[in-house]
């Protein structure tokens, strides 16, 4: 129990008028958790309350209701015995007289109201009584904003939650809300006003029911707000925005029929306002009442709501966009503009209504008809006046939305219309005598009419496909059609004969290939279309993607309808369809690569190709072994005769492989079987290929070859790479002149291999695939291949390199071998790649052993052991590629291949060879740049986080220092190239940890790699790394420090010469250092705008422009 | 002493867009060309109004002609008024302007159109006059209005 003098303690508090917000706001907590937790019962409480609940002092009994309210409001969930409850109901409904105290009041019976059942809620009786009291003593208009709310509240739960005990109010209760809601303004009162009508309308307002001289008082009341106008502004932090509140609106107008005389005439009247909210509010509420109201309410309004309709689709349609690729299936797209959307909507609302009605009105318009009749006259769309234009596109649009809404208008039209629309489009004599293929004369055909028909037809076909309750076979429409297939058929090929014989037009283009392939994509259970018809619309854009490539628009839309119509030929599943395009188009476009003598240029050819290969995955593997073997044949060919046109298509298609057709089969899910098979064709093709010819001279092929490969290898699962590895390996094997089983004799001479090239192109293949293998696939004979890639990368072969650092860096180290299916350790290969002995001889490297030969490790070749440059740069660039592996998956072996490339760049007792040390400098970059080559997510390399800030912080004290004790000859120029990488490719945040020290070493990282033009690119990135620094907040502080120096090395940047972008962003840096204190860099301001004074005069306009800017900005310093 | 201002009611156009140049990062033609030196001056503001040069036409791309072999730059501006007295203020922004922002070796020559200004041969004389110009600008009065009207600019 608490102590009664900590109780009264908090009430004092709460009550007490003098104290703070916050305190009245902790006690009232205390006493709130209080009663919760039980350690003080509701009876407790108020007898402890009772002498501020009934105080004659108005602010203190008002302070004390309150507090009594906010208690309740925060036990609603706590059971309470229903005599509490309706103790409680008596106090509160009496207090609503006293308007003094009326705040507490309102909370206390809004938390009763709340209540749920489960913990005991007001009974019917206390709920009507609470009502009468409300209406009787609350004057709700005459309060402050925020107790109306709190009285609209209880209004709207009374009604939610007793609508069946306040019925029997009646009359009483809908005058008492008519009046509290009358005249209202806050919009959160507002939404809580509609939402009351709103149930006061569905309960109360029947049509049939005692209220109904209501309702014409309560439409005045919300007659006013129609439409709304917000004048908050859209960031306000009140929580209601416009549309809430129309929202609401809307729902209370819809909530009961009876509204309807009052409600319809105005809405139409509002949408003939200039208003644009007005409109479209009066068209949404339009729908929304019809879809309430019923079709007969409605019906009486249909013939004035029709050319109000009508005209503001017509004034609001934008022009129509014929450009084929944006909006393939949706007719001519949907509008843009908002009131022709809630227009049509509109529409279809009433179309599904009033079918009949509205399907005559629109068939006897005066418009359509009159549109029909002048464009008839119409051939070409660009010989039809813009106003003209305008009519036919409203009109098109709203027979598509009678199309695709109502069966009886599609009945309609096809029966009494569609044959005179035909009649039109092409001379009756044709139509006797309908053959396939047979072109109208091109001046028959009119634009305007055929653009209708597709309109129709498009709303016809959606109709169908959305709707399966129709038997259509013996509808009207559906023989109409079938009749007229043919005709429609060859009126749309000689649309496209037209604008064969014109420059490309698109419109015509657009309506001869869309009526193609709308025709074409009804399914055929609805409206079966003849087969004949459908294969003679594939022959015909067929015969397009064949011919017409010199006009790009007609080329590109017959394709995109082929993908369309193959897309839904194999999404609804009709096998007799699926079967004819897979014969006319497939197997067409697959065998349109190994046809030469037409007029198709090649990377058409394979843009066709993959395109009609992604319509499905069937289809796509009819496409894959079209390509297989026209690749396979190509390949052969290149061998045998170097034929440089079969050179070009092969490369060709590999690419389309490799970068179309393997990410589409890899998201689609097809299976991998395929791209299996086709890696270990591959395989069987390089080594026959490779058996009786020199390879291929080209490197292209090989680096496509090599692409696929390696692209093939990491999408598959790691059996399927198990298997082609192990193909690649028996290739490896049987074609190759290495003795693969003698090379695990130490130690290991390179000599004893005569290495062909063609043994070299079937490693670089071979390392390819090792480079994207899973960790987890097994390499065979995995000791050998580290010794052939050793052997290998210091002939100067960098795939072997990469391949070596790929199968490094996915090893398992020792402790965790267990989960490795390798029985190769990371510990075991670093040794043999560490500690195999090499021989060679020193005047013919590699070839043969000599006597004179001598063995050393992989570092000391790297350290100039052999006094060989050649090779010495081919160690060094291959270890970069295994320390890469190493320094991914974060070995600590890491920095002791870095302190070899040290190690070659400080030159104590004789210098280096210059290019071996610029090598070793580089072996940085290949360290820490992202490679798409190799080790990448791609290729699964394993990569640990943040490797780079590791390596970056454990390399910068090592450089410092170096390069603080080395002569300022030409090796510190290179240590500096060394850093110059690794600060280039680190991550600017840790960078700017330590940009105070670091600025001065970028600065002459910098200033030394002016020198050469070779380097221009490490600069740009270097100078782009500064210009992060200046313009991040944390590094201003260093930059200020060293404001001089960087201004010194920007100004000689103003004017290099072999990059616009370095003396762009140059200039760039130094308009950022002028918001730097003015007393730190003012000094330099004479430097600064001699500098720039040179760049005014730059031979490139961005520069001027920068120059311009920046001296701006000096000049007010 | 005011004596109100000589042209109360000018004629305001709309601002144009400024061409973007970005569509092709490596023009090959990167000469100084009227665009340039227009999208540099056409910010300044009148010296009445507080309205651009462009917005009042004063200035227009056609008006600005470049020769880059010789190195000269006419630009010829044509006054909202006839009898406009502060067209040679307009005259001397424009020089002050292109002196401190293009390289000095170009010979800039300021005119007002032809039959634009009544008094033309000596608005001309005076603002080609290197040393009434250096006068001009060592007078506080002037010079503090010709940099107000240059410190508008949006650039």
């Amino acid at each position: 129990m608490a102590e009664p003098s900590e109780l009264s303690r908090y009430i004092e508090s709460y009550v007490d008028s003098s104290s703070t917000p916050a305190q009245q706001a902790a006690s009232l907590d205390s006493v709130g958790c209080l009663v919760k937790s039980d350690s003080l019962t509701l009876e407790v409480l108020v007898r402890e309350l009772q002498m501020y609940l009934t105080t004659t002092d108005n602010v203190i009994r008002a302070r004390g209701i309150l507090l009594l309210g906010e208690v309740l409001k925060r036990i609603e969930s706590k059971p309470l015995g229903s005599a509490n409850i309706h103790t409680l109901v008596v106090f509160f409904k009496d207090r609503l007289a006293d308007w003094r105290a009326l705040r507490g009041a309102l909370i206390g019976c809004l938390a009763l109201i709340r209540r749920k059942s489960v913990v005991g809620m007001v009974t019917g009786t206390d709920a009507k009584a609470i009502v009468q009291s409300f209406l009787e003593y609350v004057q709700v208009q005459s309060l402050g904003q925020y107790d109306r709310k709190l009285s609209l509240e209880l209004l709207d739960c009374l009604l939610e939650r007793y609508s069946d005990v306040l019925a029997s109010l009646g009359e009483e209760l809908i005058y008492g809300i008519c009046e509290a809601v009358d005249v209202e303004k806050d919009p959160e009162c507002l939404m809580l006003i509609f939402h009351i009508i709103e149930t006061v309308g569905k309960l109360y307002l029947d049509p049939s029911g005692p209220n109904t001289n209501f309702v014409e008082e309560i439409f005045d009341i919300l007659e006013a707000y129609f439409p709304i106008h917000f004048t908050h502004p859209v960031g306000d932090d009140a929580h209601v925005q416009r549309d809430d509140l129309s929202r609401a609106l809307m729902a209370a107008f819809s909530s009961t029929p009876l509204f309807e005389p009052y409600l319809v005439p105005l809405l139409l009247e509002k949408l003939s306002s200039s208003l644009h909210s007005a409109k479209i509010d009066s068209l949404r509420y339009l729908r929304a009442c019809s879809s309430k109201y019923g079709a007969e309410r409605i019906a009486k309004y249909v013939r004035a709501m029709w050319p109000l309709i009508k005209d503001i689709i017509s004034t609001y349609l934008e022009d129509p966009d014929f450009s084929f690729t944006l909006a393939p299936l949706n007719g001519f797209g949907p509008s843009k503009n908002e009131l022709v959307i809630e227009a049509l909507s509109l529409l279809q609302q009433l179309i599904l209504q009033n079918s009949n009605l509205l399907v005559s009105l629109i068939i006897d318009d005066e418009d359509v008809n009159f549109c029909i009749k002048t464009t008839a006259s119409y051939e070409k769309y660009n010989n039809i006046p813009v106003q003209e234009k305008k009519k036919l596109h409203c009109v098109g649009c709203i027979l598509h939305v009678m199309a695709k809404t109502s069966l009886s208008f599609c009945n309609e039209v096809f029966q009494n219309h569609f044959s005179r629309i035909m009649d039109n489009v092409v001379s009756v004599g044709n139509l006797d005598n309908p053959q396939n293929g047979e072109v109208f004369p091109s001046e028959r055909v009119k634009f305007g009419l055929l653009y209708l028909c597709i309109e129709l037809l498009e709303g016809y076909r959606k109709l169908f496909s959305v709707s399966e309750q129709y038997v259509l076979e013996h509808e009207t429409c559906c023989t109409e059609l079938h009749r007229f297939s043919t005709p429609l058929f060859n009126a749309f090929c000689s649309v496209l004969a037209l604008s064969n014989e014109i420059c490309p037009l698109d419109p015509e283009i657009y309506v001869g290939v869309k009526g193609l392939q709308i025709l074409a994509m009804f399914c055929s259970d609805v409206f079966p279309v003849p087969m004949l018809i459908f294969e003679d619309i594939l022959k015909k854009l067929m015969s397009i993607i064949i011919e017409d490539s010199n006009k790009m628009t007609l080329w590109e839309a017959a394709l995109k309808a082929l993908f369309h119509i193959g897309s839904f030929v194999q999404k609804f599943d009709e096998s007799e369809k699926a079967m004819s395009y897979k014969i006319l188009v497939v197997e067409k476009a697959a065998e349109l690569l190994s046809i030469n003598d037409i007029n198709l240029p090649l990377s058409l050819k394979v843009k066709a190709l993959s395109e009609i290969g992604m319509t499905g995955k069937i289809n796509m593997l009819t496409v894959l072994q079209g390509l297989t073997g026209v690749v396979f044949a190509n390949v052969s060919d290149v061998c045998a005769s170097r034929n440089s046109r079969s050179f070009e298509t092969a490369v060709q298609l590999l690419e389309c492989y490799s970068c179309k057709l393997l990410p589409w089969i890899h998201e689609n899910g097809c299976s991998e079987e395929f791209i299996e098979q086709f890696a270990v064709d591959i395989w069987a093709h390089a080594g026959n290929c490779m058996d009786f010819c020199a390879p291929f001279e080209e490197k292209g092929l090989l680096d496509a070859l090599m692409k696929v490969m390696k692209v093939s290898v990491a999408s598959c699962s790691v059996d399927s790479q198990n298997t082609i590895i192990l193909k690649a390996y028996t290739v490896l094997l049987s074609h190759t002149n290495f003795q693969l089983n003698k090379v695990e004799r130490m130690p290991l001479s390179p000599g004893q291999y005569d290495i062909s090239d063609r043994d070299e192109w079937i490693l670089s293949l071979f390392a390819s695939a090792i480079i994207a293998v899973c960790p987890k696939t097994r390499i065979p004979n995995i000791r050998v291949l580290l010794d052939l890639f050793m052997i290998m990368h210091l002939r100067g072969i960098v795939p072997a390199a990469q391949a070596l650092g790929s199968i490094i860096n996915k090893l398992a180290s020792k402790s965790s071998s267990a989960e490795s299916s390798s029985d190769l350790t990371l510990e075991e290969a670093l040794d043999i790649i560490f500690c195999t002995k090499l021989w060679f001889s020193t005047s013919d490297m590699l070839q043969r052993t000599g006597a004179n030969g001598s063995a050393m490790v992989i570092t000391d070749l790297c350290l100039g052991g052999a006094n060989d440059r050649l090779l010495q740069i081919n160690a060094v660039c291959g270890l970069s590629w295994i320390g890469k592996g190493l320094l991914m998956c974060g070995q600590e072996k890491i920095k002791d291949i870095a302190m070899i490339f040290i190690g070659c760049l400080k030159t104590e007792e004789q210098p280096l060879d210059p290019l071996v040390m610029k090598c070793a400098a580089d072996a940085f970059h290949v360290l820490m740049s992202d490679s798409d080559v190799c080790l990448n997510k791609k290729f699964h390399a394993i990569i640990r986080p943040l490797y780079k800030q590791r390596f970056f912080s454990s390399m910068m004290p090592v450089f410092q220092q170096l390069i603080t004790n080395s002569h300022p000859s030409f090796s510190r120029s290179f240590l500096y190239r060394a850093m110059a990488h690794i600060i280039s490719d680190t991550p600017l945040i840790v960078i700017l940890n330590d940009a105070n020290k670091l600025i001065p070493v970028l600065l002459d990282c910098m200033s030394i790699l002016t020198e050469d033009v070779q380097d221009k690119d490490i600069l740009y990135g270097l100078l782009l790394l500064l210009s992060g620094i200046l313009t991040n907040k944390n590094g201003t502080e260093a930059v200020t420090e060293n404001a001089h120096i960087i201004i010194n090395c920007l100004t000689r940047l103003v004017d290099y010469p072999n990059k616009t972008l370095v003396r762009e962003t140059a200039i760039q840096c130094l308009l950022a250092m002028s918001e730097l204190p003015h007393s730190r860099i003012y000094p330099m301001r004479t430097q600064v705008l001699r500098s720039i004074s040179k760049a005014l005069d730059d031979k490139k306009r961005s520069v001027r422009g920068e120059a311009i800017r920046c001296r701006r900005a000096w000049l007010v310093t | 002493m005011t004596l109100g201002l000589i042209n109360a009611n000018p004629v305001v156009h709309e601002k144009k867009e400024r061409i973007s140049r970005s569509e092709d990062p490596h023009p090959t033609d990167d000469a100084v060309d009227p665009l340039d030196i227009y999208d540099f001056v056409r910010d300044i503001r009148d010296p009445e109004h507080p309205y651009s040069l462009e917005q009042l036409s004063v200035l227009s791309e056609e008006s600005i002609t470049v020769d880059d072999k010789l190195g000269r730059i006419l630009i010829t501006f044509t006054p909202t008024v006839q009898h406009c007295s502060m067209a040679t203020v307009i005259g001397l922004c424009l020089r002050v302007k292109l002196k401190h922002f293009f390289p000095p070796h170009y010979k800039v020559d300021i005119k007002v159109s032809p039959g634009s200004h009544a008094d033309e041969v000596s608005v001309n004389k005076q603002l080609n006059d290197k040393e009434r110009v250096a006068a001009a600008l060592e007078n506080p009065n002037l010079r503090e209005l010709v940099e107000e009207c240059l410190s508008s600019n949006e650039l």
